[in-house]
């Protein structure tokens, strides 16, 4: 039973990571059909940016902040250099395009910061273990759990209750009808993929403060994988996503934890195994595909 | 508006379009399908970006700007089948409807509200419950929140039972006496288009091929022959 319960706070603290990113994914691909695979890029630029600032003794609360901000800044970036020259273009282009972006940003940090895994020297404090009975609760697990519903929760208050929130629910219907409302294109564009970047940036500090460390193709399992949590939930739903994104992350540390000998090294095939009987059981998703962004 | 012309591809779907509003003018756009109506209000409003001519509003050229910019020039488009956001709900339609002019929409809300009774009790139902006369008087209000000064109605009635179709064009003489708006319609019923308007103009195949007043375009041989059965 201790085992299990132990499992599962892996499992949850995992798919907190997958559907952060998720949630990132599906709000862009709502409001602009893109399939953004160079999202993952997001978080290892958070993740070097976190390397660099604890390397040159930045305090804690600014490492934070910092590296918020610049994965936002990134996102923005990328939209404004990548993606708006291609409004309006098929998704396949923009698909192909995101890949473009994901190697770019890959290569350039691999020539110009670093080509070997680097350590980030996150403080000691991060490693304090909670117990209760005989489960060990990891703080840093726990609290990305909290933060994770957290952000769910402040996304959802944002996409109801602020006028910019209710445009982008409407972009994700009907771009053109938005603008026949006078609402300027770009600030609905830029806005989801700030908001995809804040997400990331998220999903980066949490990541990197119990990952052993930082490296150029760190990002690329990680958006595979939320992917798969934004298609198992139900492609261009945001609730979908945030629960695909922990359902995948459940069935892969369940399965890391209980196939032994050779199989283990297939836990993710099986994890995949599983999404695929899912999905034949449940095509449109498990919460299902929607029109607008709910 | 002057000598428009409009492409889907190589397909030339308006001709050569010249057409006036005046304040305070309803003017109707009839034509049969596929005649161009539709093209025409969605170059103006900057939907439709394969166009060439001239769109001059208050004698300042509007034929290049954005959509979002022509509504904030004062023009308002209410769409063919409506375009609500379905799962948005009447008050969020509402909103977005002014979210050009900020809070000082809000402030029209009410006003607004008063012209509309029925929307009152939907507010927080998803627009995609409300019945099709309900769905026409929301775009309409939604439109009218910009405060627009030219009002293009694309088939403002189409598909609502008889009773609806009396109550929305009403509410069209409405808004005209109250608020001075200029309104361009398009209309497939000729019959309907004409008792209201103050001038018509008649498209077909991209082209205007009579306009004038209601009496005279009712007089007219075109009309006669497409829409009175008359040959």
């Amino acid at each position: 039973m201790t085992q299990l319960i132990q499992e599962l706070v892996n499992g949850v603290s995992l798919g907190s990571t997958y559907a952060l990113l998720a949630l990132g994914l599906a709000m862009v691909f709502s409001i602009l059909g893109l399939i953004n695979f160079a999202h993952g890029e997001l978080v290892t630029i958070g993740g070097y940016t976190m390397w660099t600032l604890f390397n040159h003794g930045f305090p804690w609360p600014a490492v934070l902040v910092l590296t918020l901000a610049g994965t936002t800044l990134a996102a923005v970036a990328m939209e404004r250099i990548a993606f708006r020259p291609l409004r309006g273009a098929s998704i396949v282009t923009l698909l192909i395009t995101s890949f473009a972006v994901s190697f770019f940003i890959q290569v350039a940090l691999q020539i110009f910061v670093s080509a070997e895994p680097q350590g980030i020297g996150v403080p000691n404090w991060t490693d304090t273990v909670w117990h209760m009975g005989d489960v060990s609760l990891p703080a840093v697990k726990v609290v990305t759990f909290a933060v994770t519903i957290a952000a769910v929760v402040l996304l959802a208050v944002f996409l109801r209750r602020t006028l910019l929130g209710v445009a982008m629910r409407a972009a994700a219907e009907d771009f053109d009808a938005v603008r026949l409302m006078g609402v300027r294109a770009n600030v609905v564009v830029v806005a989801a993929f700030a908001i995809s970047g804040l997400l990331a940036g998220v999903a980066a500090v949490l990541f990197f403060t119990s990952a052993p460390g930082v490296d150029s193709g760190v990002g690329t399992p990680l958006v595979i994988n939320a992917f798969i949590g934004v298609i198992l939930g139900g492609l261009g739903n945001l609730y979908g996503a945030v629960l695909g994104g922990f359902v995948l992350g459940l069935a892969t540390s369940l399965l890391d934890a209980n196939l032994h000998g050779t199989y283990t090294q297939f836990s993710q095939a099986f994890a995949l195994a599983i999404v695929v009987g899912i999905l034949l059981l449940r095509p449109q998703g498990l919460v299902g595909r929607s029109e607008g962004l709910t | 508006m002057q000598d428009l012309t409009a492409r889907y591809g190589p397909v030339l779907a308006v001709r050569g379009v010249s057409l006036k509003v005046a304040e305070g003018e309803i003017v109707a756009l009839l034509g049969a399908n596929g005649a161009g109506k539709t093209t025409t209000l969605a170059c103006i409003a900057g939907l439709h970006q394969s166009r060439t001519g001239q769109i001059r509003f208050d004698g300042q050229d509007v034929s290049r700007l954005s959509p979002e910019r022509v509504l904030r020039r004062g023009i308002s488009l209410t769409p063919e089948g409506r375009r609500l956001f379905s799962t948005l709900t009447v008050q969020e339609n509402l909103l977005l409807g002014g979210a050009a002019r900020g809070r000082r929409s809000r402030n029209d809300y009410d006003a607004l509200l008063a012209l509309f009774p029925i929307l009152r009790e939907r507010l927080h139902l998803p627009a995609a419950l409300l019945s099709g006369g309900e769905q026409q008087q929301l775009a309409i209000a939604r439109s009218l929140m910009s405060k627009p000064r030219l009002l293009l109605l694309d088939e403002p009635t189409l598909g609502l039972a008889p009773r609806l179709v009396r109550l929305v064009l009403d509410l069209i003489g409405r808004l005209r006496e109250e608020r001075g708006l200029s309104v361009l319609l398009v209309d497939q019923n000729v019959h309907q288009a004409l008792e209201l308007c103050d001038r018509a103009y008649l498209m077909r195949t991209g082209q205007i091929e009579a306009a004038g007043s209601p009496d005279e375009l009712r007089r007219s041989r075109e009309v006669q022959a497409a829409y009175m059965g008359v040959v």
